[in-house]
């Protein structure tokens, strides 16, 4: 998976999750929990969606690390790339 | 043969606006069945039935507007033989700015404050008279709530109405409940580390939250001080035997709503995690039931992680206490001579000091951070 469809699966989860949220005029390098309005109850719904749709169990000791959509991105496509290599 | 009543749903509810009906004429009914959908100030319900029985006949159509407490339906209890005869009439229809009214009642209702929207007209077709202004008149004198809200009018947006009807219910605690209000900081350090541990053995789908456990101490530290578990009804309070909290949940959109999780002292950690999330999302989509928004015994509002550090809330009329959480923060904090690192929350407890005191209500606070330093007996 490229950056950029990880991105666009991204973005297209968080809609589901917030469908009220303006997923256009986020921006990729700012907390996107707090651009979105999202609680603890929006991410753990999100992390099982990520979990489900794209086979990443995110610990929560690696929350800290998903505070911006590129740090997620970031995040996901190193986890993904490290899941393939092990295959 | 049973009534079914339009239920009020909120502490200054007087109308709601049939929006469907769920179940027709001849349907069997089962007490907690959703009999029909009703559109409130705050959000769109739907709505149970408390008696078991046949649907014997629809009294209001969808898209009509009925008083709280005006029969919707006539239930047949189950064992008991159909009423042919007087069939009941149906609602009269009430349309804002279309209602039927003598011109001396129109007067008088403006003489005495009535809003027109929730009279039944006892007239031909509807028509409302003196007497039903006078009657709609005492029945707002006799019920512990100040004058009816404003009906929507044509065109508001939701966010108008979700906003009036928590400017209601918030300006007549205010006025009616004389709040007092008791802070402890909470050491977290147990509950916290607890929490980490059972999570990192969990599927993703099975971790909890931080609120549960603060839900489920609230409700167990209710035991202690079940004073605090009531309502407010005329002129004494009613205790609850059964502790259904009422949760504060923030809407994207603006406004929050505070419905209830049934039974919390009963239930383990991982149903209420579950009933918990559910409620969350049913609440942002729409669909919660009448029970949820009428059975709150006390309320719970939490400010999150990325609110304040502590929150002095308001009691949600007829409940007569509301615990504020804030935010978890990491604070010094001295135990056996040492200063340490903790995390800490402060837990706000308002109450109504025509039911309880400072004393009661400080013994509240302490069993809560007592039950938050065990968290494996959650």
């Amino acid at each position: 998976m490229t950056d950029e469809e990880i991105k666009t699966t991204v973005l297209r989860m968080l809609g589901e999750i917030a469908p009220e949220a303006d997923l256009a005029g986020i921006k990729p390098d700012v907390d996107f929990r707090e651009q979105l309005d999202l609680d603890s109850m929006d991410l753990l719904n999100f992390v099982i969606a990520v979990d489900q749709e794209l086979g990443v169990d995110i610990p929560e000791s690696d929350y800290p690390r998903l505070g911006s959509l590129d740090a997620f991105v970031a995040y996901l496509s190193e986890r993904l790339s490290a899941s393939a290599a092990d295959r | 043969m049973a009534e079914f009543v339009m239920p009020m749903l909120g502490a200054d509810m007087s109308a709601g606006t049939l929006i469907a009906w769920r179940k027709q004429p001849g349907d069997t009914v089962t007490r907690g069945d959703i009999i029909a959908e009703v559109h409130t100030d705050k959000a769109d319900i739907e709505v149970e039935v408390f008696t078991s029985g046949i649907v014997e006949k629809l009294l209001a159509e969808p898209g009509q507007q009925v008083p709280v407490g005006t029969p919707l339906a006539f239930i047949r209890e189950d064992g008991k033989a159909p009423v042919a005869a007087a069939a009941p009439e149906r609602v009269p229809p009430l349309e804002p700015g279309r209602l039927l009214i003598s011109p001396s009642a129109k007067t008088l209702a403006a003489e005495l404050g009535v809003d027109l929207a929730v009279v039944r007209g006892s007239g031909p077709g509807g028509r409302i008279q003196r007497r039903d202004v006078e009657a709609a008149a005492a029945a707002v004198a006799e019920r512990p709530s100040p004058p009816a809200p404003p009906v929507a009018v044509e065109g508001e947006d939701r966010q108008a109405g979700m906003r009036r009807a928590i400017a209601a219910a918030m300006a007549r605690s205010k006025r009616e409940i004389p709040h007092f209000y008791l802070s402890e900081a909470i050491d977290m350090s147990a509950a916290t580390r607890w929490l980490a541990d059972e999570n990192l053995h969990r599927p993703v789908q099975e971790r909890l939250l931080p609120g549960v456990l603060m839900l489920k101490a609230v409700a167990l530290a209710l035991h202690e001080v079940p004073e605090l578990n009531a309502v407010w009804q005329g002129e004494r309070v009613v205790q609850s035997e059964a502790v259904h909290l009422g949760v504060a949940i923030f809407l994207r959109g603006g406004g929050l709503v505070a419905p209830a999780l049934h039974d919390v002292d009963g239930q383990s950690l991982d149903e209420l995690m579950h009933g918990f999330r559910d409620l969350v999302s049913r609440a942002r989509a729409g669909s919660l039931r009448s029970s949820e928004l009428s059975d709150p015994t006390i309320t719970v509002t939490s400010l999150g992680e990325r609110g304040a550090e502590s929150v002095l809330p308001i009691v949600f009329p007829p409940q007569v206490a509301i615990v504020g959480l804030g935010r978890l923060v990491e604070r010094p904090w001295v135990s056996e001579g040492q200063v340490l690192a903790c995390p800490v929350v402060t837990a706000t407890l308002a109450a109504d000091h025509r039911v309880t005191d400072g004393h009661r209500a400080g013994a509240f606070l302490t069993t809560l951070a007592r039950l938050l330093q065990e968290p494996d007996d959650l």
